[in-house]
């Protein structure tokens, strides 16, 4: 059994992102591995675990998207690979779709590759199916659990409008989503096993394919406007009567 | 010189990081309030090698360097206080006195599956009538051909009635010339009859943590439980501090630090006069306060760590980092509730946990004044540092990373 898990370098949730100079920045926030991934990271670990396989991560990114990957590698992951390339500076999801299903069909022999639902940073949730397109595989996304027997996928998707159960033959595509089930911390053994690992990087060269043209350009960036705010503490010598403040006030601002 | 951590050591701060963050800080409080420690503390901490951290893989450790304890043991604090005890105890005054005292056997017996965590250590040195007058203490372990018979009793002791084994040093010679060659370490496995333990409440500090006490009562110790030679008892519990409060001073910065983010984030949020109260000079004085005691408390326990890494004597070095750092959370603390103003004297916020738990690090692992004392002896030449029979190892990533 061999699974590929894709993990995003994004800027940590705590981070002020914002835009200057028609780019966007985060300050010295520190990059970490964007968290939904680390749900797919456990999910393609516990796969492995229970059917006997290895799980390789892969990352698109720049040099420091190696830190996303020795986190990968520190959970349990058996190797890393980064897919680094100045041509891919400017990527839109249908183009990193294109490199990722490539750098996956390399790694060979792939029987599952499993994506976080979304990066926090682009928030498009779109690549686990653009990727799947492209490698032809089907694709189950949003999946709160995951278990592989036998050639096929199954699943539960976790939506909006309640669960759905899912099947597909392998090779196949996956996302998965936090009611999954919490991610393993590290272990002490595998950050000294990913503090040590050389991990390779592969050009658009060694995986054989052109530069991806991008569908969608990010033509101008900008900032939200600012809204104004302003607080009113509710005071008052009981709960009852800060609560009776408090529903009068609602009433007269016409929330209700 | 470089100041620059691996990156072994930036994963193991941040994985320990998470690891409170999630499972820790949320609960703290409340088994603060109930004054027991939570359940799931313990074993969540063997199970993810923290208890084994910097021990050999070959003895059931993660192979880590001591600056790594260090680093460990202040994420730890800036939690709870109660975390890093564990890590006093287990590991700095019990763990790694086997390493460096104990024989082969005894590592097997004893360290592997404590580093492993499957046991849980403690250190039975303070007795009732005894703190820092060690030689004073009145546990006798008297030889009867295979074994020795531990009575006596020891007060105030981290872990007592959760720990699997401890540590014990008690007098085996009651007719020394000076009573501190009068006495020897043993390593007592505490489900032995004869041997009952119960818990302290009522502390002022460290209350989700648990503090005790060990009885001994005709207590038959075998004889290859005996740690280093019978008189050495002295010596090893010095050398049990050395590292004992390597981990205390770590912690205590850590405890700096929590009250420092407490306290920048509360100057930053809170109003008066029209303004946040950061930008009052008087708060920023009790800011700037805690950066520098951080920053010096932080690069006196990581020299300590690193003078242990290459086994170098650190006895001075360790003295003072612990003096310093353990002091400073004390301020620190103190100070926090005061940018906290009336809500920092509530349990609302957390600063007025952190001084409580600040305080009793001033006190055990040598007060603050033995460590004047120590450091005044240290500069006037009253004192030096023999040679011991077993120093600590130094750190040889090799040796502590092959599976043996």
């Amino acid at each position: 059994m061999k699974i590929v898990v894709c993990v995003k370098q994004v800027p940590d949730t705590a981070a002020k992102v914002a835009v200057e100079g028609g780019k966007v920045t985060w300050g010295d926030a520190p990059l970490v591995i964007n968290p939904w991934d680390e749900y797919a990271v456990e999910a393609a670990l516990q796969a492995a675990e229970k059917g006997g396989g290895t799980v390789t991560a892969i990352s698109l990114g720049a040099e420091e998207a190696k830190e996303a990957l020795k986190h990968a590698l520190a959970m349990g992951c058996a190797e890393a690979v980064l897919v680094n390339d100045p041509a891919l500076a400017e990527l839109d999801t249908q183009g990193a779709s294109r490199v990722l299903a490539a750098a996956i069909r390399k790694v060979g022999g792939v029987d599952l590759a499993v994506f976080g639902k979304q990066a926090i940073d682009g928030d498009s949730g779109v690549t686990a199916a653009q990727t799947a397109r492209v490698l032809g595989w089907p694709a189950a996304t949003l999946l709160a659990s995951l278990s592989l027997e036998s050639g096929t996928l199954k699943g539960e998707r976790a939506m909006e409008e309640g669960r759905q159960r899912v099947e597909a033959a392998l090779p196949a595509v996956a996302s998965i989503v936090k009611d999954y089930g919490e991610p393993r911390y590290p272990s002490f053994m595998g950050i000294r096993k990913a503090a040590k690992a050389e991990i390779p990087a592969w050009t658009l060269a060694d995986l054989g394919i052109p530069t991806p043209a991008a569908a969608v350009m990010w033509k101008e960036i900008m900032n939200p406007p600012a809204r104004q705010i302003t607080n009113e503490m509710i005071t008052g010598s009981s709960p009852e009567e800060i609560a009776n403040k408090l529903a009068d006030k609602i009433m007269e601002e016409k929330v209700l | 010189m470089d100041f620059t951590l691996s990156q072994e050591h930036q994963m193991a701060v941040e994985m320990v990081r998470n690891f409170t963050h999630k499972e820790v800080i949320p609960i703290i409080k409340e088994w603060d309030r109930k004054q027991e420690m939570a359940p799931h503390i313990l074993p969540r901490m063997a199970e993810l090698g923290i208890l084994g951290i910097n021990i050999p893989v070959r003895y059931g450790g993660q192979g880590f360097d001591y600056i790594t304890l260090g680093l460990v043991c202040e994420e730890l604090e800036y939690a709870d206080t109660t975390l890093r005890v564990v890590m006093s105890v287990h590991m700095g005054l019990n763990s790694m006195a086997v390493l460096q005292w104990g024989t082969e056997e005894q590592k097997q017996r004893f360290l592997t599956p404590q580093a492993k965590g499957e046991k849980y250590a403690c250190f039975g040195l303070t007795e009732p009538g005894a703190g820092s007058d060690v030689a004073g203490m009145t546990s006798t372990a008297i030889k009867k051909g295979d074994h020795y018979v531990l009575n006596g009793e020891k007060m105030w002791i981290s872990l007592a009635s959760k720990a699997h084994h401890a540590l014990v040093v008690a007098r085996t010679d009651l007719n020394a010339a000076d009573p501190h060659d009068g006495l020897s370490a043993f390593l007592v496995e505490l489900d032995s009859k004869g041997v009952t333990t119960g818990d302290i409440h009522g502390k002022m500090g460290v209350r989700a943590g648990s503090t005790g006490w060990l009885a001994f009562q005709d207590v038959k110790v075998p004889a290859e439980n005996l740690l280093g030679q019978e008189g050495e008892g002295f010596r090893i519990a010095m050398s049990c501090l050395d590292n004992g409060r390597y981990t205390v001073g770590s912690g205590a910065t850590g405890l700096i630090r929590a009250s420092l983010d407490a306290s920048v984030k509360y100057a930053n949020d809170r109003k008066a006069f029209g303004r946040e109260i950061g930008k009052f000079q008087l708060v920023q004085q009790k800011i700037a306060y805690m950066v520098q005691s951080y920053e010096m408390a932080r690069l006196l326990y990581l020299k300590s760590g690193w003078m242990k890494n290459q086994g170098m004597r650190n006895t001075k070095e360790t003295s003072l980092a612990k003096w310093f750092a353990t002091d400073a959370s004390f301020d620190a603390a103190a100070e926090a509730i005061q940018v906290h103003g009336a809500y920092g004297y509530s349990d609302e916020y957390d600063v007025e946990r952190y001084l409580r738990n600040s305080k009793g690090a001033v006190i055990y692992e040598g007060t603050s004044e033995i460590h004047q004392l120590m450091q005044a002896g240290y500069a006037l030449g009253y004192r030096a540092d023999g040679d011991l029979r077993c120093e600590l190892p130094a750190y040889d990533a090799d040796f502590w990373q092959a599976e043996g």
